[in-house]
């Protein structure tokens, strides 16, 4: 019976080919427009969660805090108050971290030739890569006997080594930083833009040892003193029970009373991207929703164009219900009409959305990414269109009286 | 009430409620029709031919009265109950045609018994006896629109035999057509007739009526006359008729 439906429904279909696909246009640029919207913010959505998987989803930076000395506040850093040892003692009793690597930074110009470069040098141990998620290219990675023997390694950034060396390789060269040789012993691999669109990959890594006896220099208050801690969470554990054992464990550390403030600044960088994954998501359903309107306008103009056809074919329903319709044939032969109408322009509503989403992909260079659940929401979308705005004709149709009917003019 | 009529009414009568007034287009009207006849029912505009045929058809339901088709009682169906008998039992044949445009000719005759679920190919084969029993076998694939007024009421006639129905019921089936088609589709009605098909003829022209058996003649909703006479032949009316080209429509 829907079979025959069917057949009924297409022949009808044909008879009026402008007509049908002028009102399938409504609804595959509904469809084209929902699949293609939806592609765009879910590329958005890809990248900042690219981002996070570039700077380690779960990292959490202890950074040296402002102090307060006699009422007079300093600023963020303005003390050196983490230090090496804040570090071991967070990865030992803090049960979560899965490891906790301290560094220190500052800026040089480093000379390589006739070439020189002013760049952030990092003074790190041999933990600070895996806490990155950050592995090496070429050659090797700094390792603990560097650390322990204060050894004048240095492990080169992509954008670095780009600027000292160009295309030749750079491994087992010397480069000058603040004229003491190190012996480049690795290359990183790409890290791209920090969260914030700073490039990640200017950076010379060193021994954190070399680096405060040759470069940066040594606190006079504190020798084990270092800028900041990267602190890598176990992939299972509460990003927020972690930070507070760890602001817990440094306050302890450092003898702060209930009433005082930090010494330190705890930032989990996650919170900063998932802002930004939230509010792309927000710019996602934006978009769908803006799109959506252009399906529900679709599904109007079947509306119209069946309530037409209904008027026009009140003969044929006459007819049919004299030889022996019955109301449900009629109603089922014009919905199949308009979820058929509805069907196939969601089809090629697909293939167009599909195709203007690698269009936007290749032209605009804008990523996007074909949700399939977005394609599937899509078609049946505009299957239930087809129902909804088909029923009201198809019952109307349903509903004639076949005298009236086999009369009309 | 006799148990061997076709068709049957007693008392049948339909009122219509047109804002504040009542019309009575049928005031009781109580026939018997018996399988094998071909009755003209005649009357003027407002007389009541109309609503009667439309009780007959199963395409109203009557305010009073009883009617029985076939034996079964249909007075009190509903509406799904009555296309069922309409599709089972009664074959139309339309003054306007009625044909689907753009559907061929055989399509158009399989119409009914797409309502009546039987296997496509069984659909084809009887459509195509149909068809060729009105004398279109070669015009099976031609759509309304390439045939001639008289090929399309012998389609629409084709149409209305292929559920092998207890009775035809035809609406001024020549009011569209010349005298010569006219009478040609009349010789048809008589052929089948003939071969024991029972057939009620609706038209206000006497001449056509003389073609059929016996006459009803209809006044202010009441059946005035009912008479037997004996029929014209139609084939041999067509033989002092001047040969004509049909006109292709």
């Amino acid at each position: 019976m829907v079979l025959q439906a069917l057949r009924i429904a297409l022949r009808s279909l044909k008879v009026n080919k402008l007509r049908t696909a002028l009102t399938m246009l409504g609804i595959m640029i509904g469809v084209a427009a929902v699949i293609a919207m939806v592609s765009v913010g879910t590329g958005a959505q890809a990248r900042v969660a690219e981002q996070i998987q570039s700077l380690g989803s779960n990292l959490i930076i202890a950074l040296s805090g402002s102090t307060n000395q006699a009422g007079v506040r300093l600023g963020q850093g303005s003390q050196t108050t983490i230090t090496e040892d804040d570090a071991s003692a967070i990865a030992r009793e803090v049960p979560a971290v899965q490891v906790a690597a301290p560094s220190s930074r500052g800026n040089a110009q480093v000379v390589y030739g006739n070439l020189n470069w002013s760049t952030a040098i990092q003074g790190v141990t041999a933990d600070y890569f895996e806490a990155r998620d950050w592995p090496v290219d070429v050659g090797r990675p700094i390792l603990q006997e560097d650390v322990d023997g204060a050894t004048k390694i240095a492990l080169l950034g992509q954008t670095t080594a780009q600027n000292l060396f160009g295309d030749a390789d750079p491994i087992g060269q010397i480069i000058r930083i603040k004229k003491v040789p190190f012996t480049v012993a690795g290359l990183l691999s790409r890290k791209g833009q920090s969260a914030w669109g700073q490039d990640q990959d200017d950076v010379i890594f060193v021994p954190l040892s070399t680096a405060k006896k040759k470069v940066l220099g040594v606190s006079q208050a504190n020798a084990r003193s270092v800028g900041s801690i990267s602190i890598k969470i176990r992939p299972d554990e509460n990003m927020t029970d972690a930070e507070t054992q760890i602001r817990e464990l440094l306050r302890q550390r450092h003898r702060l009373q209930p009433a005082q403030d930090d010494d330190f600044w705890l930032r989990n960088l996650s919170e900063v991207l998932q802002t930004q994954e939230e509010s792309s998501k927000v710019m996602t359903y934006l978009l769908a929703a803006i799109a959506s309107v252009s399906l529900l306008v679709g599904g109007i103009g079947i509306m119209n164009i069946m309530l037409v056809s209904v008027t026009e074919r009140t003969r044929e329903i006459g007819l049919r219900m004299a030889v022996g319709a019955r109301s449900r044939d009629i109603l089922t032969q014009f919905l199949v009409e308009a979820v058929t109408l509805s069907l196939i322009g969601g089809v090629i509503g697909i293939a167009l959305g599909v195709g203007g989403s690698n269009a936007i992909n290749a032209l605009a260079e804008w990523r996007t990414v074909l949700a399939p659940e977005a394609i599937l929401l899509a078609f049946g979308f505009s299957a239930a269109i087809g129902i909804f705005f088909g029923f009201y004709p198809a019952r109307k149709a349903s509903r004639l009286d076949p005298i009236e009917a086999l009369r009309y003019e | 009430m006799d148990s061997s009529a076709i068709i049957a009414t007693e008392g049948l009568a339909k009122d219509y409620v047109l804002g504040p007034h009542v019309v009575h287009a049928l005031r009781g009207v109580s026939v018997a029709i018996d399988p094998g006849e071909f009755v003209a029912v005649m009357g003027p505009s407002g007389s009541g031919k109309s609503t009667f045929m439309n009780l007959l058809g199963c395409l109203d339901t009557p305010t009073a009265g009883r009617y029985w088709l076939d034996g079964r009682d249909v007075a009190g169906f509903g509406r799904d109950e009555l296309a069922r008998m309409r599709n089972a039992k009664i074959g139309f044949v339309f003054q306007m045609f009625n044909l689907l445009p753009r559907t061929s000719a055989l399509e158009n005759v399989e119409l009914p018994l797409l309502y009546s679920g039987l296997p496509a190919r069984e659909r084809r084969r009887r459509a195509r006896e149909r068809l060729a029993a009105v004398g279109l076998a070669d015009r099976e694939h031609h759509h309304p629109s390439q045939l001639s007024g008289g090929q399309q009421q012998r389609v629409a006639i084709a149409r209305a035999l292929v559920n092998d129905p207890a009775v035809i019921l035809a609406d001024e089936p020549t009011g569209n057509l010349d005298t010569r088609t006219s009478v040609e589709i009349l010789a048809l009605l008589q052929r089948l007739n003939r071969d024991g098909l029972t057939i009620v003829l609706v038209t206000h022209e006497p001449d056509i009526a003389t073609y059929a058996s016996r006459r009803l003649v209809f006044r202010d909703g009441r059946l005035r006359s009912d008479e037997h006479v004996t029929p014209l032949d139609a084939a041999e009316a067509l033989k002092s008729l001047p040969e004509e080209e049909e006109a292709v429509a």
